[in-house]
């Protein structure tokens, strides 16, 4: 980035909510039903039909709004955005405009810190209902386009930013973390490749430390992290450009090219559309029941955001912390384990690393994991008493996993298959003794200099008591009768 | 006098009301099926010089009639509407029969659903005759806006049967359904019904579903009945009325007993007269003074007139034709030949939607669509759309201190009787003022009824002609609505006149 200019980053992200039917009918919504299976008279804007709310979807409306501390307002108003377009049946699509559900609020981005070095906070500028509209499929050589309305009246949230992220990966982090609340909620899937998760992004440029924002331009379909961040990276080096060149930015829609990692321009303000935005007529005022608000405002699960901060306060690394919060499941799962007694920074390494790669190898939610909270938290214990050896623990976890038998505690394991630890100083002494007296030779030589034959020892050791020994306590016991100073036998 | 509501009161079988048709049908001594005959009969009759009909649904009709006396003949119970025959103006949805609201753009559509009129009128018995002819998308007060033949006014068939519901009056006018179903976005049940000399109700916005009416402008548009009397219309607002979970805008509020009401008489009411109002230009002397009989009557039944103010009534029909146009912009933007209806196919997606929407509308529809757009744009919105939401907040706040003073307001109807067929085609605003007396009740969300009021005087230009009176009463008013029309009803014999091209037919 220039040393001269900054840019202002502000992300418009729609988020498909998870409902039985649609924003404004009884119509199932899903994904990947064969073409025009979910539709009903409304969702293909039959003369006649008309509108009727979804209250599930309000419900989860609500949710995110309380996550965010967003000012909810008990009567909001539904507006008509009318464009023309094959996939868009009514020829308007229903939407909020000037009066949204939610205004205010903020997300927190993890891994970012603001200029007093306190966890960035995105603020929010609006978020509000609105319903899909369909999917055109331009057939590549044909003279047709097919429609498919099956998203045809899916309910969305539009969450808008202000205009506050200062780089393309703070942009990533926070979708990631938007994707995480809405996932934690349980009031979507929000995946970006299904496009139950859309991102548009609002880039500007303006000479570093200048208050006002400079000209902006728009970024259309940004439907991966990945390109969401590189699309940015691509418009901030056009808008540098145009800057340096002592040209003007003017006010566009794009679109990003990853195969030219380029953005284009797909049209200027002149061209904007007039949307002829109208009060709905057909619905009245959105009223939000208080009721409903303190009902879903005290089933809130634990937010990302509030378990990263007790995470840290437990010791858990800054990186385990993001993972487990952003994988509210794998979260659960080590609270349990906290519950259990298990200490945070272990239990922690242990969800992240051997339980994470198992459950992700086998496909499996941590739900569904063969091995339970309170098993692992027994194992991690385990380990810290000294009474297996970490190397030991991997193979209990492992039996435990695959055995999946519930009966079966990591004690019982270790004790089965013989994984417990000689940590009895008197009962290694009495091995290593044995060793060095049946090894003179060896004695006489690492003795002499030759100190390479500390593993042999070891080796011995090990050998003899099955790998049991406490490496600690053996390796102290070497040191000292190995010492030439020590008195002999 | 006799009782009003006895069946044997009505002159036997020619015209009987819908009472006395459902009530013949269930004690056994009409059948269903020999009703319908004796409707298609006179339908058969009238519909080559009246055109009411935009499509007849003989099949479906005979087989509903059928399933009626077959019902009673089981002993199962049956409706109140068991065995009417009643008509639907086209811009309601009925399942596997052509709906078109009188439109090319929609030619061929046949709905895959059951809107909620045409559901609640079956489960109470009626038997759907067809499709009654109106103004293309309800636009327009003459029923002549139309691809189709025109509606003619049983009455005298170079004159117009008022609109946008013009086939709804004329066919109960001219007897070929017992009862009809209309539309009111800003006076399209009460004008016609006026023209044609029968009863039209608007309910109060919300009163009725719209789930399955077409919609034209969604914040004015309500569904209501066309009848031969008061009570018939009581009957119908029975079954219509009352809460609908495909409509949204629709009053959750418990439906009164209709017809019990229609026997509480208007003693005691106060009728509220906005005098100014009686001297726009456009209203004829023979209106007044057919308004001012009315007038006696009601206080002759015990009302008493009060006199009341609407500062804001001046502005009522600017502001009614910006919003109308642009929800009418709004919700017409789906007839884009995509998905059904009509499809002027074309090399581009562009020139689809122009050539089918060039050529799918007609004049009247493309004026109102393109003012509609126009008051729309960001440029205009404020200015246009933005200010008559204000007046009409205004117009509702006049319909309040009004109605502190009174129960009901009375006015005429429409400013004149009907018009000859083609006389205000090239002038778009004389046609708009026919709304002077009626828009008020839309904009601000009102029930009001529109009754026969007695005759012109024939000249040499023109035959004697229905003139109407219209009463309107608060949101919800209905009860005391209908109370003071069939007080009113009982004692005039205006609806008892029947056209007379219908009289030489039956």
């Amino acid at each position: 980035m220039s040393p001269a200019y900054e840019p202002v980053i502000g992300l418009e992200v729609h988020c498909q909510l998870q409902t039985a039917s649609k924003m404004f009918s009884a119509c199932p919504v899903g994904i990947g039903a064969p073409p025009n299976t979910l539709v009903d008279p409304y969702t293909l804007g039959l003369p006649g039909t008309l509108p009727v709310p979804n209250a599930q979807a309000v419900r989860h409306g609500i949710a995110l709004a309380l996550a965010c501390g967003c000012e909810l307002h008990p009567q909001s108003r539904f507006a008509r955005k009318h464009y023309f377009y094959p996939d868009l049946p009514k020829g308007y699509q229903i939407t909020q405009s000037d009066h949204p559900y939610a205004t205010g609020g903020s997300l927190e981005v993890p891994g970012f810190t603001d200029a007093h070095g306190q966890p960035k906070r995105v603020p929010l500028t609006r978020i509000h209902f609105e319903e899909d509209a369909g999917k055109n499929t331009h057939v590549l050589g044909e003279d047709h386009s097919l429609v498919d309305y099956n998203r045809a009246g899916a309910p969305l949230l539009e969450i808008v930013s202000e205009p506050a992220l200062g780089s393309p990966d703070e942009a990533a982090a926070y979708l990631r973390e938007l994707r995480t609340l809405v996932r934690t909620l349980g009031i979507s899937q929000a995946n970006m490749e299904e496009g139950t998760l859309r991102c548009d992004a609002n880039v500007s440029l303006r000479p570093r430390g200048q208050a006002t924002l400079g000209t902006r331009c728009e970024i259309k379909n940004l439907n991966s992290f990945r390109f969401l961040a590189q699309a940015i990276a691509a418009e901030i080096r056009r808008q540098l450009d145009l800057l340096e060149r002592g040209e003007a930015v003017v006010m566009a829609t794009l679109s990003y090219d990853p195969e030219r990692d380029r953005t284009r321009i797909m049209r200027t303000k002149e061209a904007a559309a007039d949307y002829r935005y109208l009060p709905e007529p057909d619905l009245p005022p959105l009223s939000i029941p208080a009721a409903w608000v303190e009902e879903i405002r005290s089933s809130l699960p634990p937010l990302p955001a509030a378990r990263r901060a007790r995470y840290a306060q437990q010791g858990i690394a800054a990186d385990d912390a993001v993972l487990l919060a952003a994988e509210p499941e794998l979260g659960d799962y080590l609270d349990r384990m906290l519950d259990a007694g298990a200490p945070g920074p272990k239990a922690a390494n242990w969800v992240t690393g051997e339980l994470l790669a198992k459950l992700r190898s086998d496909g499996r939610d941590p739900s569904a994991s063969p091995v339970s909270p309170e098993a692992l938290a027994e194992l991690v214990g385990m380990v810290e008493r000294d009474e297996v050896s970490g190397r030991s623990a991997k193979a209990i976890f492992a039996t435990l996993y695959t055995e999946a038998d519930p009966s079966q505690s990591p004690r019982a394991i270790a004790e089965r298959d013989g994984h417990r630890q000689l940590s009895d100083d008197a009962a290694i002494e009495a091995v290593v003794r044995e060793v060095l007296e049946g090894s003179p030779g060896q004695v006489q030589q690492y003795r002499a200099g030759k100190t390479k034959l500390r593993g042999y020892f070891v080796g011995q050791v090990m050998k003899r008591t099955q790998g049991r020994a406490n490496p600690r306590v053996l390796n102290e016991l070497l040191d000292r009768l190995l010492d030439p100073d020590a008195p002999e036998g | 006098m006799a009782q009003r509501g006895d069946p044997q009161d009505d002159a036997g079988a020619r015209w009987p009301t819908a009472r006395a048709i459902a009530a013949g049908v269930r004690d056994g001594s009409r059948r269903a099926t020999e009703v319908l005959q004796a409707f298609e009969a006179r339908a058969d009759a009238t519909e080559p010089a009246i055109h009411a009909y935009l499509l007849r649904a003989r099949d479906q009709a005979r087989a509903a009639a059928e399933a009626i006396d077959a019902a009673r003949e089981a002993g199962r119970p049956l409706g109140p509407l068991a065995g009417v025959p009643i008509g639907l103006k086209d811009i309601f949805v009925t399942e596997g029969i052509e709906t078109r609201c009188g439109s090319r753009i929609l030619e061929g559509w046949v709905p895959p659903y059951a809107g909620t009129h045409a559901r609640r009128l079956a489960e109470a018995g009626a038997v759907i005759t067809g499709k009654l002819a109106m103004d293309e998308f309800a636009m327009g007060s003459s029923s002549q806006s139309t691809p189709y033949p025109a509606v003619r006014n049983p009455w005298s068939p170079e004159h117009v049967p008022g609109g946008s519901s013009g086939g709804s009056a004329a066919a109960v006018a001219a007897g070929s359904c017992a009862a009809a179903l209309g539309s009111d976005t800003g006076g399209s049940i009460r004008q016609p019904a006026s023209l044609c000399g029968v009863v039209g109700l608007k309910p109060s916005y919300g009163r009725v579903s719209r789930h399955g009416m077409i919609a034209f402008a969604s914040s004015l548009d309500q569904a209501g009945p066309l009848t031969r009397d008061v009570r018939d219309a009581a009957v119908l607002l029975q079954v219509l009325a009352g809460p609908d979970p495909h409509d949204a805008t629709c009053l959750d509020a418990p439906v009164p007993d209709y017809l019990a009401a229609c026997e509480r008489g208007a003693q005691g009411l106060r009728v509220g007269v906005h005098r100014a109002a009686l001297d726009h230009e456009a209203l004829e002397p023979e209106v007044r003074e057919a308004f001012e009989r009315s007038l006696a009557v009601l206080a002759d039944a015990g009302a008493t007139l009060v006199d009341v103010e609407l500062p804001h009534a001046e502005h009522a029909v600017a502001t009614y034709y910006v919003l109308c146009t642009a929800e009418a912009a709004s919700n017409l933007a789906r007839y884009d030949g995509i998905r059904y209806g009509h499809r002027e196919a074309r090399p581009s997606l562009r020139q689809t939607y122009e050539a089918t929407r060039e050529r799918g509308f007609g004049a009247e529809v493309k004026r109102r669509v393109l003012l509609g757009t126009f008051v729309l744009r960001k440029e205009s919105y404020a200015a246009y759309y933005g200010q008559a939401q204000k007046v009409r907040s205004l117009i509702v706040r006049d319909y309040a201190q009004a109605f502190a003073r009174c129960d009901l307001l009375a006015s005429p109807t429409a400013p004149g009787p009907a018009f000859r067929r083609g006389e205000r085609d090239e002038d778009p605003l004389a046609m708009y003022l026919s709304d002077v007396f009626t828009v008020g009740a839309n904009l601000a969300g009102l029930a009001a009824i529109s009754i026969p009021a007695g005759l012109s005087h024939a000249t040499a230009e023109r035959p004697a002609l229905p003139i109407g009176v219209q009463l309107s009463a608060p949101v919800l008013g209905e009860p005391t609505l209908l109370a003071a029309a069939a007080a009113h009803e009982d004692r005039s014999e205006h609806h008892r006149r029947r056209p007379p091209t219908a009289e030489a037919i039956a």
